[in-house]
């Protein structure tokens, strides 16, 4: 049985956060009631003209450069024709073979392996209408009775990234859009919400021999927003193909829709595919003229990238890879870490608090770093406390739910709920005692040589004390009392 | 006739003095017009919408402004074509597919001389979607030339070209792609002229092929002329292909030709001119050299080739330009299908005339795939060529002289039935499109009962040098004949 290995290219589309849309002043909105943002430009009006919003070029220019593309010093913008109801020029403006930029790669992890992908291009172009179909199930066209169409969306600017087909796995396609996200994220020019769609893809795949160069027929999943399915769907789609090619048949270039319930590809709209874009010039806009002056101004602006960061993170503050990219890989929760750490805590307690109970807290709560009730002054003033014996690690987790749940301080929780850590040293001796007597056995075989038995005795003595004992001083005093009477 | 004032002689310089010495009110201009519109309208059919309450209204307003509050063409009567969108009032691109559509917004051109407070009295007849040369494609009937009412105006600007001439406006609004004002100006003995391409926004002109089109002015006269376009010329942050004016449009003055250089096209005067045509262009020659000009014969070698080219370029950007025309969100849509595809087909098959169709399809056939190089792409190449040649010729003349058409006004029904002879009435004027140039045509005589048309095309943004030689050409012209609005013969 010969080995496969898949090839994965992805074509990643994103919705730009400037305040206006991209071929006219209609504010690009969330929300907001149907078809009240619109004009006769995104209209198409009869006479209506288009005229390029700079802010979309330079948030465009700023990922093409953040992903080591050559900005071109001329592009141009093309109209690609076809008929749709979201579409209301019948053409979409967008950029054909003359793109903004081209030629760039992108740098990311699967674990502790450093994978690169080459980037074709980065090009501009506008986002149809939104279509919601109506009396079907689950806003699926198929079997709904009509269909309505909100112009809100329609002309936002988007941004299309084009990869090489260099993706070596479905892991790593999912771990490729979730790192390009934050990549994106970090250079403020979107906030990629995922379930407003302002970051989707469409996948391609093939699959070929084991090491060989050439590249088989390839399917392609469209319009996809959801890392997991994405990463369901190609676990899927692959081996399929591998069965088809190993039975001796042929794989179609066809368009697969995947059904998260079945957890299969299924083929999509063959026919519709033969499209022919009838691409031509757009005579409407002259030729976008980048100076180089002005993109090596956006260059140096460009805020610090994730990649960088993650490397940062390692060496600045002794972190593992693992630790750095979860933490370094998107902007918010890298200030937080670094204001936490800021604020006087020691780094690699940082990061394990930023990982553990920090993190946990913002899945629960479904906020974002740096928001809510937990600031990193506040969660550094806890640590401070757990830094200086005050209260235990494990005492310090519960202040931390009361901090949240009570909306307090760290001071007063500790102190409301008396998970003050004990060090008074007569009084935890008399629990030692205590403890020691009550388990004769174990005393035996610590005299006897069996060192570790010292801990089942703190952890007894830490169970007596609700936790509460320092447990640095619990094993000096077990010790002590252990070797007491110990045959010399 | 109000005040004794003969709206087929008037000029708008002329009726501005008036106006400004209180010796004509705004109200009797506009009644003067809206008169003669009442006695020739049903004959000539210039008009798809004649707005007379507005027209009428407007102008008792501003006979009620205070002087200083007039704009700088206050009261002057307008047609406006109906391929530039006028907010509230039905703009329909001489297409059923338009027939009931209201703007919500109005074209800059149109706003610039409205903010002038023009008197605008309606929406000038065109060829549907301007894809004509002779008006007779328009789906609310032709119009027809008020010198021969048995022969076209010329298009597809016909309906503004044939108001003027018949005294049914003051003067027009046009719109030229191919010569789609010089050609009818030329047609109806008038003015009119195509500006450098950029010149006048384009936002709010009902889009046939936007590399190509131009808004334009159709006057009775050279200085009316650079009156209308000095208003409406100008950059627009809303029309991305606009440019600034290099220097402001100058209100003509000049009577001689000294030390100007002129290039005659030998290529132009092989395109099968008509010998009234020819004569009347060799006159106009020798008048140049009587006014102190100097006249050479220049080559613009890829002139064959531009009539092809413009056929490809012009239509595929239509095919796309007229691809939002599908019923979904305003004008006609098809009560006849039962999905949407059906919609688009039925709506689009009812709403298109045929030249509007004719050229969809060729623009469509034309930016297929697999075609797309052999056909867009070589014809974009000869662009080049043809832009070339002018740049050559420019350098060793001023400017360029031609007949406008070969022929005079051609008889209704003549050419509707052979597309190709149409297109040929263009081969003066379109290869000027091609290389986006200014160009005025201007009366050059009669031949026959029929009106000929005289070319000058300049460099782009000589405006000012085109309307100065215009205007002293056009006093040595002296062209003072009217329209007879001669009946149809019989039978024709």
């Amino acid at each position: 049985m010969s080995a496969w290995e898949p090839v994965i290219g992805l074509e990643v589309h994103v919705e730009l956060d400037t305040a206006t849309k991209m071929f006219c002043g209609c504010a690009v909105t969330k929300g907001e009631p149907p078809n009240t943002h619109t004009c006769p430009v995104c209209l198409a009006h009869p006479g209506a003209l288009p005229v390029v919003n700079e802010r979309a070029v330079e948030y465009a220019v700023r990922i093409a450069l953040a992903l080591g593309c050559e900005v071109r010093p001329r592009s141009v913008f093309h109209r690609k024709n076809y008929f749709y109801p979201d579409l209301p020029k019948a053409y979409q403006i967008s950029q054909y073979d003359e793109p903004l930029a081209v030629g760039g790669s992108f740098t990311y992890w699967v674990g502790d392996e450093r994978l690169v992908c080459r980037i074709n291009r980065v090009h501009m172009e506008e986002d149809a209408a939104k279509l919601v179909h109506a009396g079907g199930e689950a806003g699926r066209i198929a079997g709904s009775d009509y269909s309505l169409v909100d112009f809100n969306r329609g002309g936002t600017p988007l941004i299309e990234i084009v990869s090489e087909p260099d993706i070596p796995s479905p892991e790593a396609a999912r771990e490729f859009l979730q790192q390009l996200r934050n990549l994106v994220v970090g250079l403020g020019v979107s906030e990629c919400n995922m379930e407003e769609g302002q970051i989707r893809w469409d996948a391609n795949i093939s699959v070929r021999p084991a090491g060989s160069d050439g590249l088989g027929t390839r399917t392609e999943l469209k319009n996809m927003n959801s890392f997991r399915f994405l990463q369901q769907a190609l676990e899927s789609e692959v081996p399929r193909q591998i069965a088809v090619l190993e039975a001796g048949g042929t794989i179609d270039q066809e368009t697969l829709h995947f059904d998260p319930d079945t957890g299969a590809t299924t083929p999509l709209r063959s026919k519709e595919e033969a499209h022919d874009y009838r691409y031509f010039p757009e005579p409407d806009l002259v030729p976008l003229l980048a100076d180089p002056d002005w993109v090596e101004q956006v260059r140096r602006e460009l805020p610090e990238l994730p990649a960088a960061r993650v490397e940062r993170f390692m060496t600045q503050y002794g972190l593992s890879r693992y630790d750095a990219a979860v933490i370094g890989g998107g902007v918010a929760m890298a200030r937080f870490y670094e204001d936490l750490v800021a604020a006087g805590t020691e780094p690699k307690l940082a990061a394990n608090w930023t990982m553990g109970e920090y993190a946990a807290h913002l899945n629960a709560t479904g906020l974002e770093p740096g928001h809510g009730h937990v600031t990193a002054e506040r969660l550094a003033a806890l640590l401070r406390l757990v830094a200086d014996g005050t209260v235990s690690g494990t005492a310090a987790k519960q202040a931390f739910a009361l901090i949240v749940s009570e909306r307090a301080e760290p001071g007063e929780v500790i102190e409301r709920h008396d998970l003050g850590q004990v060090s008074d040293a007569a009084a935890l001796r008399r629990v030692v005692a205590a403890v020691v007597a009550d388990h004769p056995a174990q005393v035996e075989q610590f005299r006897g040589g069996k060192e570790q038995v010292a801990g089942f005795f703190v952890g007894q003595v830490m169970k007596a004390t609700q936790g509460k004992a320092n447990p640095r001083l619990v094993d000096e005093l077990v010790r002590a009392a252990l070797a007491e009477g110990r045959p010399a | 006739m109000t005040a004794g004032l003969d709206p087929l002689r008037l000029t708008a310089r002329e009726a501005r003095r008036l106006l400004v010495e209180g010796e004509l009110a705004a109200s009797e201009l506009t009644k003067t017009y809206l008169d003669q519109i009442e006695r020739v309208e049903d004959r000539v059919h210039a008009f798809i919408l004649v707005t007379a309450d507005n027209a009428a209204k407007y102008a008792t307003e501003i006979d009620q402004e205070a002087g200083a509050t007039r704009g700088a063409l206050a009261g002057l009567p307008t047609a406006i074509k109906d391929n530039m969108v006028t907010e509230g009032v039905t703009t329909t691109c001489g297409s059923r597919i338009l027939a009931n559509y209201q703007p919500v917004y109005t074209a800059t051109a149109v706003r610039r001389i409205w903010g002038d407070h023009i008197v605008m009295l309606g929406k000038s007849n065109l060829d549907e979607f301007a894809m004509g040369s002779s008006t007779e494609n328009s789906a609310f009937g032709a119009t027809h030339n008020p010198w021969d009412l048995g022969t076209v105006p010329g298009g597809s600007s016909g309906g503004s070209a044939a108001a003027v001439a018949a005294g049914e406006a003051l003067w027009a609004l046009g719109s030229d792609t191919g010569g789609s004002i010089r050609q009818p100006a030329a047609l109806c003995g008038i003015v009119g002229m195509k500006p450098t391409y950029g010149l006048v926004s384009r936002y709010g002109l009902v889009a046939f092929a936007s590399s190509l089109d131009q808004i334009g002015p159709l006057t009775r006269s050279v200085y009316d002329c650079a009156m209308l376009l000095r208003r409406i010329a100008g950059d627009d942050p809303c029309d991305s292909t606009s440019v600034a004016l290099p220097a402001p449009i100058e209100l003509p003055s000049a009577e001689r030709l000294d030390g100007v250089h002129f290039g005659i096209p030998t290529e132009y005067l092989a395109a099968g001119i008509e010998p009234g045509v020819m004569a009347r262009f060799e006159q106009t020659v020798s008048l140049i050299e009587e006014l102190g000009g100097t006249c050479v014969e220049i080559s613009l070698p890829h002139t064959e080739y531009a009539l092809p080219a413009y056929y490809i370029i012009a239509p595929a950007e239509a095919s796309a330009n007229l691809a939002r025309y599908d019923g979904v969100r305003y004008g006609y849509r098809s009560p006849h299908a039962d999905d949407l595809t059906e919609m688009y087909e039925v709506t689009r098959a009812e709403g298109f005339g045929p030249e509007v169709k004719r050229r969809i399809m060729i623009g469509t056939y034309a930016l297929s795939s697999g075609y797309y190089d052999a056909y867009y792409g070589q014809a974009q190449r000869v662009r080049t060529l043809v832009r070339r040649d002018f740049d050559t010729a420019f350098a060793q003349v001023d400017l360029i002289v031609s007949p406008t058409s070969p022929t005079v006004a051609f008889g209704m029904g003549t050419r509707t039935a052979d597309p190709l002879a149409m297109y040929m009435s263009d081969i003066c004027t379109l290869p000027v499109n091609l290389a986006g140039l200014p160009a005025i045509s201007i009366p050059c005589g009669l031949a026959g009962h029929l009106p000929v048309g005289f070319q000058i095309i300049g460099p782009a943004y000589s405006e000012n040098r085109i309307l100065a030689a215009a205007h002293a050409l056009e006093g040595a012209i002296g062209f003072d004949a009217v329209p007879t609005f001669r009946a149809a013969e019989a039978g024709s």
